[in-house]
């Protein structure tokens, strides 16, 4: 873990010892989501819904925006490193930092974070390192590893798979009497899909501690959210698996916060299950293979420009006279070199052996893959 | 002991194992209230209670993506699939994610579960009752699959693959499920996984065979004893990994071989057992494999299933023809 995650770690930590924060409780109940009233704190000019207040204080705020600035500056090399070669097919996060650095900040360290293929943000915030990051879509297996103590499962690409194993795990948990909630993050696109109803349908059932975090980002590749589903609201969808969701504003860092937060301490505390779905917009490609100019319009994308979650923070910061842009700068100037230490590090990484392909596929290599092996070897003696 | 059917045998695997080990949960359609449609699980929630023993919403794919979790989070899923034919809607879970856990985070995460599927035809039920699904799964890799033949060989194998560190698929030959008795030692007792069994020595042909197919093949050899034909007849039981050994050991001696499974003719694995023959023994060969399998055709209804399913006679053809070489 690097020092710029674990301050933020060591910084969540004090907090909970100190107080419970006391944030309101009545969240689902001031936003069915049959109402199609979308919970907001902080506005994009900047300034907080006159009945808001930030969660945060301001040390958290400021750190927390560094974070999303940090997690764009390296979700943009990501995509220069493919651009150039040296990273294979990503799939960006520009747009959703909020979402997930807001909603992974809600979280505790032995919580377990279940995430799709975006979820950059989410992952390190978990304390899976950029390299290793990094090192999965450049093609190293051991990218995939999280580290010891930290629960965060490898990239679910095939789309809605995943929260299953999020409902799942969190059963166990219940069964044990483990106090972890467990989150699945998931687009809109995910939510058409069997395996997502089944994972709503066991959570709602069995009432397992899983938080269903989906960023809804307009796209599921090209097909546009309002093709996906005829469901006015994502969040709706909770209702009829019988438990609570909501619509936040993804792009905004303290509903997305306050929101994840008052679902994991309900989850805690044998409330069971929340849907939560952040509306945020996808300011990039699908992935790296894909060209967005074939589905949507520059005007388009131009509409969602004021509402990045970035710009509203660094508005609310300024007035608070945390940002300038010399702090800006600094910011900046520190990211880089933190990346580019990031990047040094994992292309010095060598191919990993043959080995590696074979010895994790069973706790015991068989007889056959050994002999498959063996086969292998010889052909690249 | 006691003289157990299948159904009877695997009942008391998961009875003992769960009162040994507490993280053995069962979970599946029907396994708790009802017991099983096939009453395997019976009397197991009445003894283990709901949260052990779950009653879950009908939906297979998320039977065993939440095992895929339970098991991550350090407890020991045995899943039901109620029926082979039901078992289509996992392959995605089972292919993407539970045969790749331990592969994908290099240890990090694990998936010791078992799936028990009652499979195979013969017991005129209705459609999609009667699959065999097991070259699909032999073809997945990171998952192991077996198929007992016997109540002893059902309760033993069972044992070890709530055991094993890695995820089981269990096909439990349903057509046998209460055809044969035999004596079941009391307690524990484990047999291995990976490994086929010699259930007959002969020496001039051997037959491989697997779940209720073993017991086709022994009727068979009884009525080639006119012919004075005696075959080896190997019970693969592990259809991944495939115990190539004794396989190659029994061929090196026989020299002819039939394979017999209930599943479709192409890409069969009796296809996979004849081509690791030529691999390693073809040398050895003194008259082309054959095969008495299943039809590359939907398994029929029951009143043509008949024509479906291998049966002695076919396999009696099958070894005269061999042997006439």
């Amino acid at each position: 873990m690097t020092d710029c995650q674990r301050s933020i770690h060591d910084l969540k930590n004090q907090k909970w010892q100190i107080e419970d924060r006391g944030v309101d409780m009545s969240l689902w109940e001031d936003y069915p989501p049959l109402k199609g009233k979308m919970f907001q704190i902080l506005k994009p000019d900047g300034t907080l819904q006159p009945d808001q207040k930030n969660p945060l204080d301001d040390e958290e705020t400021f750190k927390l925006f560094q974070k999303m600035l940090f997690i764009r500056m390296a979700d943009q090399r990501a995509l220069i490193l493919q651009r150039t070669g040296r990273m294979g097919t990503y799939a960006p996060i520009f747009g959703q930092e909020a979402c997930q650095i807001g909603s992974t900040y809600a979280l505790q360290r032995e919580d377990w974070v279940f995430p799709a293929f975006r979820e950059l943000g989410a992952t390190w915030m978990m304390g899976v390192s950029l390299k290793n990051i990094f090192l999965y879509w450049m093609g190293y297996e051991i990218g995939s590893r999280a580290p010891e103590g930290i629960n965060v499962l490898p990239v679910s690409i095939p789309v809605g798979t995943h929260p299953l194993h999020a409902v799942g795990v969190a059963w166990a948990a219940k069964i044990k009497g483990e106090k972890i909630v467990t989150v699945a993050y998931f687009g809109d696109g995910a939510t058409s899909k069997g395996d997502f109803h089944e994972a709503m349908n066991f959570a709602g059932v069995f009432k397992t501690p899983t938080l269903f975090i989906c960023q809804n980002n307009q796209y599921a590749i090209s097909v546009p959210r309002k093709s996906q589903t005829a469901s006015e609201t994502i969040a709706q969808k909770a209702i009829a698996y019988g438990f609570d969701g909501i619509q936040v504003d993804g792009n905004d860092l303290f509903a997305v916060y306050a929101s994840t937060k008052q679902a994991a301490e309900k989850a805690r505390s044998g409330g069971g299950p929340t849907l939560i779905e952040g509306v945020t917009y996808r300011f990039g490609p699908h992935t790296t293979a894909d060209d967005p100019t074939k589905y949507r319009k520059e005007e388009e994308i131009e509409s969602w420009k004021p509402l990045d979650p970035l710009t509203r923070l660094r508005l609310y910061l300024k007035e608070r006279g945390l940002w300038t842009e010399e702090v800006e700068k600094r910011l900046i100037e520190e990211a880089q070199k933190e990346i580019d230490q990031v990047v040094k590090e994992a292309e010095a990484v060598p191919v990993p052996g043959v080995d590696e392909i074979f010895k994790h596929v069973y706790a015991e290599m068989t007889p056959p893959l050994k002999e498959q092996l063996d086969y292998l070897k010889s052909t690249l003696a | 002991m006691a003289k157990l059917n299948m159904v009877e045998a695997i009942n008391s695997a998961l009875r003992e194992e769960m009162e040994r080990d507490e993280r053995v949960v069962i979970l599946g359609e029907d396994v708790g209230r009802e017991g099983g449609v096939f009453r395997v699980t019976d009397g197991l929630q009445e003894k283990f209670g709901p949260d052990r023993v779950v009653d879950t919403p009908l939906a297979e794919s998320g039977i065993v993506g939440v095992a895929l979790g339970m098991a991550m989070n350090g407890l020991l899923p045995v899943a039901e699939i109620q029926f082979d034919g039901f078992l289509y809607p996992c392959l995605d879970q089972i292919t993407n994610h539970i045969g790749r856990m331990r592969n994908r985070s290099r240890g990090r995460f694990t998936s010791p579960l078992v799936i028990r599927v009652p499979y195979g035809g013969g017991i005129h039920a209705p459609e999609h009752h009667s699959e065999s699904p097991e070259a699909i799964l032999a073809h997945t890799p990171g998952i192991k699959v077996l198929i007992p033949s016997t109540p002893y060989e059902a309760k033993g194998l069972l044992l070890s693959s709530i055991r094993d560190p890695d995820p089981v698929i269990f096909l439990e030959p349903k057509r046998i499920y209460r055809a044969i008795r035999e004596e079941i030692p009391q307690g524990d007792y484990t047999l291995p996984l990976g490994k086929a069994r010699m259930v007959q020595e002969g020496k001039d042909i051997t037959i491989v065979a697997w779940g209720a197919m073993v017991r086709e093949a022994l009727n068979a050899a009884e009525q080639l004893k006119e012919d004075k034909v005696e075959p080896d007849i190997i019970d693969l039981r592990s259809i991944s990994p495939i115990d190539v050994e004794t396989i190659i050991a029994s061929i090196r001696k026989t020299g002819r071989g039939v394979i017999v499974h209930e599943a479709p003719k192409t890409c069969g694995l009796g296809a996979e057992i004849i081509a690791l023959i030529n691999e390693k023994a073809l040398l050895s060969l003194q008259a082309p494999i054959e095969r008495v399998t299943g039809f590359d055709i939907p398994v029929p209804l029951f009143k043509s299933e008949h024509y479906y399913l291998p049966n002695p006679k076919r396999i009696v053809t099958a070894v005269k023809k061999v042997m006439s070489f």
